[in-house]
């Protein structure tokens, strides 16, 4: 494929991503909400792949991050706070209500020390210790948040946080649907063009990333610690900014999932769905952007769309397969399937400059 | 003071529970360096088997003694778990031997999550009151009390263990598994079969983790599809928090954490005048772990193993 036949395939696939929200909100927004949550998946992938895929360090509490930034646009953007704290309320009279650009980097920021806070002790684990005491802080977060209203009532607990604002844009209000002459244009869209530019800004900062010397330093230490360290690498600062990179990611994605929900509960931060985002990016093939986010589109639409085709099979069943069991059948199949023929990913990254994985037996 | 030695009972009940399925974990770490995720689904099959068969006890043996049914039931319950298990590495686990370690994983999740599913299809989602064998009157010991149930825990466990330390230590198997635990191709050469020692160490995990899902089911009364989850993540921890892959670690650390767990339960509210409660007790278990693993990278027995080059 010569340059010019690549920048036209460039432009073909941009324009379909452009147009791809006004299409699906013909058939009713719920296809455009899928379109953005996966988006907002795809998001948590790359995020995660910076410490999975280019650092090697197994996090399966990576959804810890992205609750703390939900929860921090959730409390900092709904009558939460002001209802709970009478001298907020008195500050505020007309209710609490930070902009944007407040929170994405107070989220971002937060999600980050959190990330770090989580490396410094963890460092010196090797892998699967470190994959558990990952885990054990997500479920501590979480635990947190669902016990957080007694004494005082922060997170108000199970209930989770409602009434949430919509994101406010340059004056665009997300939440309300925008009228471009006699155009309607969703407020489901609105809200793709604005993950799909988030998603854009990511992928080019993961590839950036990868390409540097941080990113060489991270991949050194993947294959190989010790090596890593005799070359004059920081392997703990540099272990330390990969968890604060990711977790920075998970924050804002966090943010973006609870302006976009507009109610938010521990419920959504559960060790599944750690563990979805993590199969995610291996089942797309760790380590490579293309990949992860393949493997992200994949889980997050795949069930999405099965709900649609899963009513006629349940007729079928006699009612005993419903939509919601079937999708979770069939993810499971998925993932064993696609693992036993792809150990490697979907599409994992070329060989080249990378070591084999070793073979033990 | 019966405070703290009901909360005791209870934790070293809870912890033999944990122990019986951490020991599946750590074996299988420790052999094939694999997170076996599904080994909490092992033990949910094993418990929700012997409720199905329990439901189903033909008429006429109905004068069995309901010692000796709940005998039967588990041994039946342990042979279809050992079945399960040695379907799931044939299946998901073997072909990825070789593949970049986060593939196994993968399926490994996968699996669990295919078992979960299998069993709300099989079984309906609703949970199921478990029926109890055992007379409920329970026995007093200086001021707490213990139920027949939890005595026949404890001693089910100790057995088990001490079994299981007979076949690891004393036979040829137990050889063959510690020798391929330490090097695998070696122990090729020197005439082990490492395949099947593999098969072995799956079948036996699954024979504890149903052991441990029967008695699971008769000390809380119910059994449902999602009830393997929590106790295997609990397992998982506690083998970590021994030192995984160290058979008498995962022992100690399951008991610890047992107790840890139920103490800190019943104290914690009093500890900070009642600021947290006892709905935290989920988390301790983590958070000891967090601080443990801070101080002895490898766990309490865990061997100091240098990161292989």
């Amino acid at each position: 494929m010569n340059s010019n036949q690549k920048k036209i395939m460039w432009l073909i696939a941009a324009l379909a991503l452009l147009t791809l929200p006004l299409g699906l909100q013909q058939f009713g927004n719920a296809w455009v909400r899928i379109a953005d949550v996966a988006l907002l998946y795809v998001l948590l992938s790359l995020g995660l792949n910076i410490v999975v895929g280019y650092a090697g360090l197994l996090d399966l509490g990576y959804v810890a991050f992205f609750a703390i930034g939900a929860y921090m646009y959730g409390l900092l953007a709904s009558p939460q706070l002001t209802d709970s704290f009478e001298t907020l309320a008195a500050l505020f009279p007309n209710g609490l209500h930070s902009p944007l650009w407040v929170i994405i980097p107070a989220g971002a920021g937060l999600a980050g020390l959190f990330g770090v806070l989580l490396g410094a002790p963890t460092l010196r684990l090797r892998g699967d210790y470190l994959a558990i005491v990952t885990l054990g802080f997500g479920e501590i977060i979480r635990v947190f948040m669902n016990n957080l209203d007694a004494p005082v009532n922060i997170t108000n607990g199970p209930k989770g946080i409602s009434q949430i604002d919509s994101l406010h844009f340059f004056g665009v209000d997300l939440g309300k649907k925008m009228l471009l002459g006699d155009f309607e244009v969703a407020s489901v869209s609105l809200y793709y063009y604005l993950f799909l530019a988030l998603v854009v800004v990511s992928v080019v900062i993961c590839h950036r990333l990868e390409l540097s010397r941080v990113g060489r330093a991270w991949m050194a230490i993947r294959e190989d610690e010790i090596a890593a360290k005799a070359m004059g690498i920081n392997t703990r600062n540099m272990k330390l900014l990969a968890f604060g990179m990711g977790a920075t990611f998970g924050g804002v994605s966090g943010v973006m999932f609870g302006a976009f929900q507009g109610f938010i509960s521990p419920e959504s931060f559960t060790l599944m769905e750690s563990v979805m985002i993590v199969a995610m990016v291996v089942l797309g093939g760790v380590g490579h952007l293309p990949g992860v986010i393949l493997g992200a589109v994949l889980l997050s639409t795949l069930p999405e769309v099965l709900r649609y085709i899963a009513g006629p099979l349940q007729q079928a069943s006699g009612g005993r397969l419903d939509a919601s069991i079937l999708r979770q059948l069939l993810i499971a199949l998925a993932m064993i399937t696609i693992m036993l023929a792809r150990p490697r990913g979907l599409w994992p990254s070329p060989e080249h400059g990378k070591s084999q994985p070793t073979s033990v037996a | 003071m019966d405070i703290l030695l009901q909360q005791i009972i209870n934790g070293l009940v809870l912890g033999s529970m944990y122990a019986l399925i951490a020991l599946g974990y750590t074996m299988v770490y420790g052999i094939i360096n694999l997170i076996n995720f599904a080994h909490g689904e092992v033990m949910m099959v094993g418990a929700l088997t012997s409720w199905w068969l329990l439901e189903h006890w033909p008429d006429a043996l109905a004068g069995t003694p309901p010692g000796l049914k709940l005998f039967i039931v588990a041994v039946i319950a342990c042979a279809c778990a050992a079945a399960l298990n040695f379907c799931i590495e044939k299946i998901a686990y073997r072909p990825l031997r070789n593949s970049p370690k986060l593939a196994p994983l993968i399926t490994a999740i996968g699996m669990s999550i295919l078992l979960q599913t299998l069993a709300m299809i099989i079984w309906k989602p609703n949970y199921k009151s478990y029926p109890s064998l055992l007379p409920s009157d329970p026995f007093e010991i200086a001021g707490a009390v213990i139920t027949p149930t939890q005595v026949m825990i404890l001693v089910v466990t100790a057995l088990s263990l001490g079994t299981l330390m007979w076949v690891v230590n004393y036979t040829k198997l137990g050889r063959a598994m510690r020798a391929t635990a330490e090097n695998p191709r070696v122990a090729g050469l020197m005439g082990v079969k490492p395949d099947m020692v593999i098969s072995a160490t799956f079948i036996i995990g699954a024979i504890l983790a149903a052991i441990a899902g029967v008695m699971y089911a008769s000390n809380y009364g119910t059994v449902q599809h999602a009830m393997g989850f929590l106790p295997g993540l609990k397992a998982f921890t506690a083998a970590v928090f021994g030192g995984i892959g160290n058979l008498a670690g995962a022992v100690v650390g399951a008991l610890l954490l047992g107790l840890i767990e139920s103490i800190g339960a019943g104290y914690i509210g009093d500890l900070t005048g009642g600021v947290l409660g006892s709905n935290y007790s989920d988390i301790f278990a983590f958070v000891v772990l967090i601080f443990v693993l801070t101080l002895r990278p490898s766990g309490l027995l865990g061997e100091r193993v240098a990161d292989r080059a």
